[in-house]
């Protein structure tokens, strides 16, 4: 168990318990703790809805192209945009700080 | 008017395989979905992906899988509204329902099936504070008719295929065509790609990369857009349109106003037959709600078949159903 600490988009922070014995990723640990995560697309890196900013300097694995791609379909990216479905919860990820990105209207 | 015994709104697999279960009890039906072609998300998110989980498939790509719901129900000879959203529904004095789409088409059936999925995929829009006071006032989502940007500035953001295709094709059409993409790569198709490379080498449209559109100027009409870039910082550009292209995304859309008790995006249903608190209305698939719900395609091709028993009474109050196996009965399509 670790700790990741989501912002939600009300700047309101949430310090949840993240398993990393259950092969869980971010968006579906948001979407557990029913934070406004829609994960339309069941975390295959096909629709771009758990676009968060990772807001400390942990060390993540790099993006991957199909990340890259889809992030094409988020707005608002920046350097530190990833895409929640697709950082699974390891023991690495203990005090990540992540905000979820603005929703498409 | 269109009429049919089970009108069924979303044509994904569970409201394809409806089709099948109920033409097994000799009922009739129609499916309207606001995309183009049958298969909902499997066609539209994630064609080529492979799905493990449908009985007797070890892996089947989901686009195959409605390639194959749509072979397995074509005997039963169902009805399509593509393209057209289910808009209102309203109950006729026969106590059949009326459902409009968003073209005017009139469909009548007694029964409705909801397989809505996710809701109805709608284009993705740019979270810019003041966007909805330009649209259609030079902000549009989708391109109905590209003469409409003759001798036009126009800016497209995106970097998949829609925004190269239209970025190409206005490249003739508009006086001035600009591309604002975040990345210098783009996912869309190689040939688009290069097409578009070289159109911005030859002068005839600009490409702005590493840029994002983030701000929106005008006074009642859109007059300028605001770049931010990643080294030059805050761009301004004169512009008559905006045309952000990132994909489509679903919503619920009308189906919300149409009285059906809703939990967080989904309706609720009885779980004996899957229907709403409307008679005549059932819910299947992802788009409901109860105890123990599981968003999977399994699921809904359970609730389908039991939605269609309950269905059959009410389209058929005196009748008697008898269950019949495929296998005893065989397949037994319509004619015509």
């Amino acid at each position: 168990m670790v700790k990741i600490t989501v912002i939600d988009r009300e700047d309101k922070p949430h310090v949840l318990d993240a398993p990393t014995d259950m092969s869980m990723n971010l968006m579906e640990l948001c979407k557990a703790y029913e934070l406004p995560v829609e994960g339309t697309c069941g975390g295959m890196a096909l629709c771009s809805t758990c676009h968060c900013y990772v807001q400390n300097d942990i060390e993540l694995p790099e993006p991957s192209e199909d990340e890259e791609d889809m992030l094409d379909q988020a707005f608002f990216v920046e350097d530190n945009s990833r895409l929640g479905c697709q950082l699974r919860l390891t023991d690495e990820l203990d005090g990540l700080v992540v905000k979820l990105a603005p929703t498409a209207g | 008017m269109i009429e049919t015994d089970i009108l069924i709104v979303g044509a994904g697999p569970c409201g394809l395989f409806t089709v099948f279960e109920a033409g097994l009890l000799k009922l009739r039906c129609h499916l309207i979905d606001s995309l183009p072609q049958p298969g909902g998300q499997l066609t539209e998110i994630y064609p080529k992906k492979p799905i493990y989980d449908i009985p007797g498939y070890p892996s089947v790509l989901a686009g195959e899988l409605v390639d194959n719901l749509m072979e397995q129900i074509a005997p039963f000879k169902p009805g399509f509204t593509l393209g057209e959203r289910a808009e209102s529904i309203e109950k006729m004095e026969d106590g059949r329902f009326k459902l409009t789409s968003s073209r005017g088409t009139v469909h009548a059936a007694p029964v409705i099936f909801i397989a809505g999925g996710l809701g109805c995929f709608e284009p993705r829009k740019p979270p810019i504070g003041n966007i909805t006071d330009f649209e259609d006032k030079g902000v549009e989502y989708i391109i109905k008719d590209p003469e409409f940007y003759r001798d036009k500035n126009v800016v497209i953001a995106g970097g998949g295929d829609s925004a190269l295709d239209w970025t190409i094709f206005l490249a003739d059409v508009a006086s001035d065509v600009s591309l604002v993409h975040r990345r210098t790569s783009f996912r869309g198709a190689l040939d688009s790609v290069e097409k578009v490379m070289e159109l911005a080498e030859s002068g005839k449209i600009k490409l702005i990369t590493e840029g994002q559109v983030t701000g929106l100027n005008g006074n009642g009409k859109l007059n300028e857009v605001v770049i931010k870039h990643k080294t030059q910082g805050e761009i301004t550009k004169k512009t008559d349109h905006f045309i952000p292209l990132f994909g489509l995304a679903p919503k619920l859309g009308p189906i919300a106003e149409w009285g059906l008790n809703i939990t967080k995006n989904a309706i609720e249903v009885d779980t004996t037959d899957y229907s709403t608190n409307v008679p005549g209305v059932f819910a299947i698939g992802d788009i409901n709600t109860y105890t123990g719900k599981l968003k999977l395609i399994l699921c809904g091709f359970h609730e389908a078949t039991m939605a269609v028993q309950s269905a059959f009474k009410i389209i058929h109050p005196d009748q008697k159903l008898s269950f019949k196996y495929t296998t005893v009965a065989g397949v037994n399509g319509f004619e015509g």
